[in-house]
């Protein structure tokens, strides 16, 4: 990719301890200019541990990474002026009021003082936290704490910014405005990695993701090419009382169906185009004491679990 | 000018003047603070030295149970530079050790300083430096304390400016440097052992309430103290504001204080590292 602003070659982190775990193995990535790109994955995938080498607080074992032609191992102190990060936990400064948050961050990106206030003020405004200029983080909401943060992560005009989840306990209202906000920053030029287990997020935000597990990639693609590559345009979900396993084995042989999976309480179908499936799936599903049937259409969430499986993650 | 053309002026910026920048605003960020606490502040300084004098070198003298330094040197003689001393140590432990083990723990605050353009050693020594201006300021505000509540005479002739201001700035020095260390050391739920384990056997071990020659009394302990940065700081400001009283020779002090500087930055910034970094 000609114009990458975000690079890995082959990155490698083994993390020690009583138990070596591999936290990434050999991950390749490519990030254009102007992209929101997402990284999904279960917990543990090692989401957070590719951000982490890429903001500069995680050293790789093996392996490059690179923030424009800046390598971030060789050159932290560099990067760090090119990003932006909201992590996964609020890390604001606590002594600190709102308004002094982002003036002080500005001072250590180097702003004299009128310009730090200056932007300051601009940001209270744009991110709604003007009349809580004087709060203290521990007195503002989830969702404001949160805004904060993103305020903060952009102040020093970053061509990249990171974030680490950055929905993740929000309610509706916050989370659409972060998204709101996020879309906003990429109007302005600003290249966005996310990391995210909602998988709407994703499918609302992201040019491209790249879905990880056991530190390694197992797809990247926009959202719709993925959906496509389930090779179904439907899903099915049956729910029934009598023997699933049979009926799988019986929704299975109609042609048009690509996958069957048993679930709870019946069975999931994918399936591609043609005429006549619902009949065909109701006329065998009879004799199975059908009590409800939903369709939808694949969902990344379904490319999801296609890839990554059902097993819970620690 | 626009953000733009700001921008690019700042592209323009040598690394020194990045690092030194990005510097300089985590100490404007701990001043604002510090203001903001200077009640906190000034009583955890104060207070222990004060009640300290009041009760040893006011109270005892008047109900006739006083304590003897023998040698014809009042108590509160003895106690003066120790106590300065005392401050001084302490703020490291303060300003350095409880806080970051606040920030590595429960807030994580520690995640978005070291986001600071700046090496990440930068982000520690600045927290030595701070601890430093800190103690300073302790050990100017303690001594007018020490010097003037005494009931008994207290005899105090700086023999050498230099050396108070050299022995005042580079134990502010080793303080933080020390609290680094032990903030980077303790783990968050931990914070209340500091007190027992560190604090109080530094301060009673410190030959803060009695000079280190008379320790040859018990030869081992007077070598054993030996470890403990107090001591030199305790008998480094005897030397410089109470040169009648006994005290350690001014090359031994300044060289292990120098010695203490190395060795504890070194640790200190290596266990920043180490908390930081994974």
């Amino acid at each position: 990719m000609e114009d990458a602003v975000l690079r890995t070659e082959q990155l490698v982190k083994i993390y020690g301890g009583r138990q070596r775990v591999r936290a990434l193995d050999g991950i390749d990535l490519e990030i254009a200019s102007g992209e929101i790109f997402g990284l999904l994955g279960p917990n543990g995938a090692g989401k957070t541990t590719t951000v982490g080498i890429w903001t500069t607080r995680v050293l790789p074992t093996s392996g490059r990474a690179f923030v424009g032609r800046i390598d971030v191992v060789t050159d932290p102190p560099l990067a760090r002026r090119s990003i932006g990060l909201v992590p996964q936990f609020n890390t604001l400064d606590r002594a600190c009021s709102a308004w002094e948050n982002l003036y002080f961050h500005c001072r250590y990106f180097g702003f004299d003082g009128q310009r730090a206030r200056r932007r300051a003020d601009e940001l209270l405004a744009e991110f709604r936290l003007g009349e809580r200029a004087t709060a203290f983080p521990n007195e503002l909401s989830g969702g404001m704490a949160q805004r904060l943060q993103l305020a903060r992560a952009i102040a020093h005009y970053p061509s990249v910014l990171f974030l680490d989840e950055p929905t993740a306990g929000l309610d509706p209202q916050s989370r659409l405005a972060v998204w709101e906000m996020v879309r906003d920053m990429r109007r302005r030029g600003t290249t966005i990695l996310l990391t995210t287990h909602n998988m709407e997020e994703a499918d609302q935000l992201c040019d491209r993701v790249a879905i990880i597990d056991h530190g390694k990639i197992l797809v990247c693609d926009t959202p719709n090419n993925l959906k496509q590559r389930t090779g179904a345009q439907r899903v099915l979900e049956l729910h029934v009382d009598g023997a699933r396993q049979s009926l799988a084995e019986g929704l299975g042989r109609i042609p048009a169906v690509t996958s069957v999976e048993i679930t709870q309480s019946g069975v999931r179908v994918l399936a591609g185009g043609g005429d006549g499936l619902l009949s065909k799936v109701f006329e065998i599903a009879q004799g199975y004491q059908l009590r409800d049937i939903s369709m939808t259409e694949p969902s990344l969430e379904t490319v999801f679990i296609l890839l990554t499986g059902r097993n819970l993650r620690d | 000018m626009t953000d733009v053309a700001a921008m690019r002026l700042e592209a323009r910026q040598g690394r020194g003047q990045i690092y030194f920048r990005a510097f300089v605003g985590l100490l404007l960020r701990d001043t604002r603070v510090l203001r903001r606490q200077v009640f906190a502040i000034s009583a955890r300084t104060l207070i222990n030295p004060l009640l300290f004098v009041f009760v040893f070198t006011y109270l005892f003298p008047k109900i006739g149970q006083e304590v003897a330094a023998g040698r014809g040197i009042s108590f509160a003689t003895v106690l003066l530079p120790g106590l300065v001393a005392v401050s001084i140590m302490f703020q490291g432990i303060a300003t350095v050790a409880l806080p970051l083990a606040i920030e590595f723990g429960t807030t994580r605050e520690i995640e978005d300083r070291v986001m600071t353009p700046l090496p990440v050693s930068g982000v520690a020594l600045a927290k030595i430096v701070f601890s430093t201006a800190q103690s300073v300021l302790a050990a100017a505000v303690v001594f007018p304390l020490v010097y003037f509540i005494p009931a008994t005479p207290v005899h105090v002739h700086v023999s050498s400016w230099p050396l108070l201001v050299l022995v005042v700035l580079i134990g502010g020095f080793v303080s933080g440097a020390m609290g680094l260390t032990i903030g980077t050391l303790f783990k968050p739920n931990q914070i209340g052992l500091i007190f027992a384990v560190i604090v109080v056997p530094t301060t009673f071990l410190g030959c803060v309430y009695y000079p280190w020659a008379y320790l040859a009394a018990a030869r081992w302990l007077q070598i054993l103290v030996l470890l403990n940065p107090l001591v030199y700081m305790s008998e480094g400001l005897r030397a410089a504001l109470t040169p009648e009283l006994p005290h350690m020779p001014t090359g031994a002090v300044v060289g292990a204080l120098a010695l203490l500087t190395v060795v504890l930055t070194w640790a200190g910034i290596r266990g920043f590292l180490r908390r930081v970094l994974t």
